[in-house]
């Protein structure tokens, strides 16, 4: 391949179609005809017809885009990375961390700081837990890397406050003991989001 | 032709005393201040249904009290007066803009004429016309009042240190150049037609009915006024004055609270006023005998008021020189060649 091929850009430019934009006018007479029958036609009337269409199917059809944002929300999607959860064991209602330290370890913005200790049957107990949340990226890794699923990333994505610290202790981000049957597994990496039906739309073919 | 302009018959109707005519100014300011008010509601309305969107919601049901919302923010607002602006002409120029509103407003019929019951102390059996005054010249009067409202975005944005504002003016200038031919020359068919300048006449020409509208007898004429009326009440295909997009907000860039506010009243004041010309002098007016000739005509000005939104939800708006070529070389033209068609088919 010589440099100048290398060079040239226009990649395929042989086979674009171009356009029947009709022609300019010139003269002073084709100039008067294209205005009139620009005038006659009524694409400004297809124009109001477009918009009065879309008023009719917004009043009768309730065909209305706007979300009422506070009142009502979206479906966000499960791979959503906000607020993180500590999940519990739905046996025993014992906290699922095992205090392996592997989030503490590969948290790239070093936010997470843990301290365990061994308790009187020699299993791991956490002491202290806490994500410092002007700091996360919420990148995901310590979920991600998380092998007993006890470190999640939650649905809650509304954390404006005074005090981020006010996300980040253990007890805050643990799931409450009285609401463990309401506790969310999960879905894991590649789960599409509960709308995601609604949102298909057919593929226009008439480009 | 010239005899019917003097022959104007208003015996069978009650005396019109000076307290009468006070009044029904006093009402039609009231009236179309709080119409122009509800209109801002009406077009956000209409304009966020047409982009399949909710509009304003929260401030009363549906939305319905945020005009009074938007007045409480506009009336409270601290009066700037930018520095390196000329003040006094910087205060004037919005009052310029809503008081022509209005006073072009006095010799158009707006609501019907009542007399007030006897039972009411001092103003009894005081009749109020539907006409503040009924000039034997009532189109021409209104047309240059509407005219002189143009001063009001003139001043202000010459009044103003500022660069929008100065471009601002000048469209103005442009504007009113473009359409202020157009206007005159398309409604002068009609006016030949009916031989007289007055709204009375005009309603009584067409008073036979759909079929006598003087739509059927010149459509180019109500295009073209139309058109002109856009131009005239700066509406969305030629809001050249005050396009965002472009400059910022034009004449009115350094304007806020109150002041701003009067230019938003003549605004709509000035739609109203186009709307009912329109619907008097092509559509047949108020023809209809008593209270249902006055819904009509409310329905043909709502409907042009309507016709307002739409097309600023639709059309986009276009450029100054464009203005200038399609007033000067395509309606300007046309509407002389009306007013020649309709001078010789009068004349055989």
């Amino acid at each position: 391949m010589s440099l100048e091929q290398f060079k040239n850009r226009n990649v395929g430019v042989q086979s674009y179609k171009t356009l029947d934009v009709g022609t300019t006018p010139e003269t002073g007479m084709e100039k008067f005809t294209q205005v009139v029958k620009r005038s006659v036609k009524g694409e400004l009337f297809v124009g109001l017809w477009v918009v009065m269409k879309r008023m009719l199917q917004a009043l009768f059809q309730n065909d209305m885009h706007t979300v009422k944002y506070p009142f009502e929300k979206l479906p966000i999607s499960p791979r959503y990375r906000a607020i993180h959860e500590m999940l519990r064991l739905l046996e025993s209602g014992h906290y699922r961390c095992i205090g392996c330290g592997l989030c503490e370890k590969i948290c790239i913005s070093n936010c997470i700081a843990m301290e365990t200790r061994y308790d009187e049957n020699q299993r791991k107990e956490v002491t202290e837990y806490t994500i410092n949340f002007g700091r996360c990226i919420f990148c995901g890794y310590c979920a991600e890397v998380c092998p007993e699923l006890a470190i999640v990333h939650g649905p809650r994505y509304e954390n404006a406050s005074e005090q981020r610290a006010s996300f980040s202790l253990f007890e805050d981000m643990l799931t409450p003991i009285d609401k463990l049957n309401l506790q969310q597994e999960y879905d894991g990496f590649g789960a599409v989001s509960p709308n995601a039906d609604n949102n298909i739309k057919q593929t226009p073919l008439a480009y | 032709m010239t005899t019917t302009l003097t022959e104007h018959i208003v015996t069978d109707l009650p005396q019109v005393t000076a307290v009468g005519v006070i009044i029904k100014a006093v009402i039609i300011l009231a009236v179309i201040s709080a119409i122009a008010g509800f209109g801002t509601y009406i077009e956000r309305k209409v304009l966020a249904f047409m982009q399949r969107r909710l509009g304003p919601m929260h401030v009363g049901p549906y939305g319905l009290l945020q005009i009074a919302a938007d007045g409480i923010k506009l009336f409270t607002k601290e009066d700037i007066v930018p520095q390196n602006a000329n003040a006094f002409i910087f205060k004037i120029a919005p009052v310029i803009t809503a008081a022509t509103a209005f006073i072009a407003l006095s010799a158009v019929p707006v609501f019907p004429d009542f007399t007030i019951p006897d039972f009411i102390p001092l103003l009894g059996g005081t009749f109020v016309p539907s006409i503040a005054s009924d000039l034997n010249i009532g189109i021409l009067f209104v047309l240059g009042m509407m005219a002189a409202g143009l001063y009001g975005p003139l001043l202000a944005g010459m009044s103003q240190a500022n660069k929008w504002g100065i471009i601002g003016a000048a469209r103005t200038a442009v504007q009113f150049l473009s359409y202020e031919v157009v206007t005159g020359l398309s409604i002068l068919a009609p006016i030949m037609l009916v031989g007289s300048l007055s709204f009375v006449d005009f309603n009584n020409y067409q008073a036979g009915g759909i079929a006598d509208w003087l739509i059927w007898k010149q459509p180019v004429a109500f295009v073209l006024f139309l058109i002109a009326g856009f131009a005239e009440t700066n509406r969305t295909p030629f809001d050249l004055l005050e396009h965002e997009a472009e400059v910022v907000s034009g004449y009115a860039t350094e304007y806020s609270g109150m002041r701003w506010g009067m230019f938003f009243i003549g605004e709509y004041a000035n739609m109203i006023t186009v709307s009912v010309i329109a619907s008097i002098v092509f559509l047949g007016g108020y023809d209809a005998a008593g209270a249902l000739g006055w819904l009509f005509i409310m329905a043909k000005i709502a409907f042009f008021f309507f016709l307002m939104l739409w097309v600023r939800a639709a059309w986009p708006h276009v450029r100054p020189d464009q203005l200038m070529w399609l007033c000067w070389k395509v309606l300007m033209p046309l509407a002389v060649v009306n007013i020649v068609i309709t001078a010789i088919v009068m004349m055989v």
